[in-house]
């Protein structure tokens, strides 16, 4: 299924406006691993016909990793230039698929000027079920499966949203099991603070081969999460182990697709 | 005389405890102000069922509950301490006994109840740090006086109730001898195992060194407290009040960038304009206690070095160089020793050192992955994030002091607003690829 995706600008050309823009994130727009999760979420919003938009070659970094290695220069311009732009299009409602996106815009935005409704992608996919908007078929795809949820930090305890991705979960044919570390207690996957784009100080252990064992230790077929960022490194850190073939690391947005049968 | 001794004692006490608060309370003051006057109802509500209720340390039900009986019999010890202050001052005993009279007894039973169970809780505590080698209680940082503290707080807390009991069980002996009972819970039967048969004046003494040792030791400890992490039973109150509201994840707004980035980005800003009132600090970011707000300063004295943080952080238990405890105690050290140097040399003198440099390295810095981890853990609200991020933003806004691969990082996302090395052109190609 070819996907439909619409910018703003052609939108506001054509005299249109969406009910929601889909904020894909430097991840999900560059990111090959992460391109598949926006493009499973498109297939989504498309499925349930969803009025969205994004802002295509006009988004920009919101500033994120500039922030937590503390250069708020970098960031208040990025967040600066976003908000003039969101603010010309007049966005009211973001999704976003990457927590950290999700966090800036939602919580550091409105100090600037940039004030909306922001909500992490989990939460769009729940509310279309609950709505009867999406429904998921019967087609065995995670019969008999474990699934594991590694919780993100700017998602749990940055935000408090542990349910949405949880619920989703337990709507598949499948088993949610849980690691010993979740929710409030979940470790961080090592990516965060913009530890992405460094290596780690030295230790005796990376991060994400700590948090991939615990996730291992749950004997899940599938590690489940919700930031792309948390995904490139549970896959490291499932490579480590050389489990690749018993261990899968997918997005909700994935699961959700699959089961959808998009 | 021995009311003389007493209320000279008494005064002293609070007197020296009055100054070290006063110390205290000057040395919180030497942060950057921060505005946490609103939402006053979600703050006595946060106050109540983290510090009074303790929810927090909830999370672990059996240290939980043994700190609960230390804390219990703390509060409600501190009732009989009226009674003592009277009985001191008045040369009375047991001042309350007739006119409360049933109730007297159910209140110091209570007490005795709770002290016993506070003693049993001492003890496992002893064992728990001493024996079993806990290893969050065990690590580098506590070496030296860190651990000698705990130690000496744990064991005061036994002599205490061990006077207590010396107290009301002689007591206890003394009054059966006269055919009656004080009727306490613990000492109706404690007294007799111990005491039973010494004479009148020999009981009368141990009576006498029970009554004074206990309030003697309530005076120790009281001003003990603001030399030690023990502090936090009283920060604890205070500190939870002021807890950040915000979500975890949203760090501070820095104004005085704001104004910047606006003039630079405004084409018609005149860059001659005299400088706001509110102008740019003379520094961004903190590289000393001065630089960072009151509320990081508090935490530092809330601080009870649990390490339930460093237990959680997820850069210390793969074995690098950050926690998040020791980030505290840090400030808590730097604050009372610049503090100290302030009021012996004037408020403009420098010392030469700073929390940066002097106390904390970059690697620990560095090593933080932002997961709040920490700031979830910590059973009254403390929040180490919000310090490792100012001394970030000093490293790297005014010294410059990048690791190299975010120098990358920052510099893509000013050329081409993405961490990485991509055109903005490039953004979109995902909506076109298979």
């Amino acid at each position: 299924m070819s996907i439909q995706v619409r910018t703003m600008a052609d939108m506001m050309a054509s005299g249109e406006s969406p009910d929601i823009l889909f904020w894909v994130g430097c991840a999900g727009s560059f990111d090959d691993r992460a391109k598949k999760i926006t493009k499973a979420l498109v297939k989504i919003l498309n499925h349930c016909k969803v009025n969205f938009a994004v802002l295509g070659t006009e988004e920009s970094c919101t500033g994120d990793p500039a922030k937590r290695a503390g250069n708020e220069f970098t960031f208040q311009m990025q967040a600066l230039m976003n908000i003039e732009l969101l603010n010309g299009y007049e966005v009211k409602k973001i999704v976003t698929a990457c927590p950290h996106c999700f966090n800036t815009l939602k919580n550091e935005y409105p100090e600037l000027g940039g004030t909306y409704e922001v909500i992490h992608h989990t939460q769009l996919i729940q509310d279309l079920i609950n709505t009867g908007k999406l429904t998921l078929a019967d087609n065995g795809t995670f019969k008999g499966k474990k699934i594991t949820f590694h919780d993100p930090c700017y998602l749990g305890r940055a935000n408090d949203v542990y349910e949405a991705p949880r619920e989703l979960i337990e709507k598949l044919d499948a088993a949610l099991v849980e690691m010993k570390r979740c929710k409030t207690n979940g470790l961080c996957c090592g990516a965060g603070g913009a530890q992405m784009f460094k290596e780690a100080e030295k230790g005796n252990k990376e991060i994400n081969i700590e948090r991939t064992e615990d996730a291992i230790e749950t004997s899940a077929n599938i590690i489940a999460t919700g930031c792309p960022f948390c995904n490139t490194m549970m896959t490291d850190g499932v490579k480590h182990f050389e489990k690749e073939e018993d261990v899968k690391v997918m997005d909700i947005a994935e699961l959700i697709a699959n089961a959808a049968d998009l | 005389m021995q009311q003389l001794i007493f209320g000279v004692l008494t005064l002293s006490s609070f007197g020296f405890f009055a100054f070290n608060l006063r110390k205290i309370g000057q040395n919180i003051h030497m942060g950057m102000p921060l505005d946490r006057s609103d939402r006053k109802a979600e703050r006595w509500r946060t106050m109540l069922l983290v510090a009074l209720g303790q929810k927090k340390m909830f999370t672990r039900p059996i240290p939980a509950l043994l700190h609960l009986a230390l804390y219990a019999s703390f509060v409600i010890t501190q009732i009989e301490l009226i009674e003592i202050l009277v009985d001191g001052m008045s040369g009375s005993h047991r001042f309350f006994q007739n006119s409360l009279g049933g109730f007297y007894t159910f209140v110091i039973s209570f007490i005795e109840v709770l002290s016993v169970l506070a003693f049993i809780g001492t003890v496992a505590f002893l064992a728990r740090r001493n024996m079993l080698k806990l290893p969050r209680l065990n690590m580098k940082e506590l070496a030296g006086w860190p651990k000698q503290d705990a130690n000496l707080i744990l064991v005061f807390e036994l002599i205490l109730i061990t006077f207590i009991f010396t107290m009301n069980g002689a007591d206890e002996v003394l009054q059966t001898y006269a055919g009656n009972s004080n009727g306490f819970a613990i000492s109706s039967w404690l007294g007799p195992i111990l005491f039973e048969g010494k004479s009148t004046h020999t009981l009368h003494v141990l009576e006498q060194i029970g009554w004074w040792g206990h309030i003697i030791m309530v005076y120790t400890f009281m001003n003990y407290l603001p030399y030690s992490k023990h502090l936090h039973i009283f920060m604890a109150f205070p500190n939870t009040y002021y807890s950040k509201l915000a979500p975890k994840g949203q760090f501070t707004n820095m104004q005085s960038v704001t104004n910047e980035v606006k003039l630079m980005l405004d084409p018609n800003a005149d860059p001659y304009a005299a400088p706001a009132a509110d102008a740019a600090p003379s520094r961004f970011g903190a590289k000393d206690v001065t630089d960072l707000t009151w509320k990081n300063l508090m935490d530092a004295y809330s601080c009870t070095e649990c390490g339930r943080c460093t237990s959680a952080c997820p850069a210390n238990t793969t074995g690098k160089l950050l926690s998040p405890r020791k980030i505290m105690m840090d400030t808590r050290d730097r604050m009372v020793e610049l503090g100290d140097f302030k009021r012996k040399n004037g408020q403009d003198a420098e010392d030469g050192k700073s929390l940066l440099g002097s106390y904390i390295t970059e690697e620990e810095l560095w090593a933080c992955t932002s997961c709040n981890a920490c700031v979830q853990e910590c059973p009254v609200n403390i929040d180490p994030l919000s310090i490792i991020i100012d001394l970030r933003r000093f490293l790297v806004m005014e010294e410059s002091k990048v690791p190299t691969e975010l120098t990358g990082m920052l510099t893509n996302i000013e050329n081409n607003g993405a961490p990485w090395q991509f055109a903005p052109t490039e953004r979109m190609n995902w909506a076109n690829e298979d």
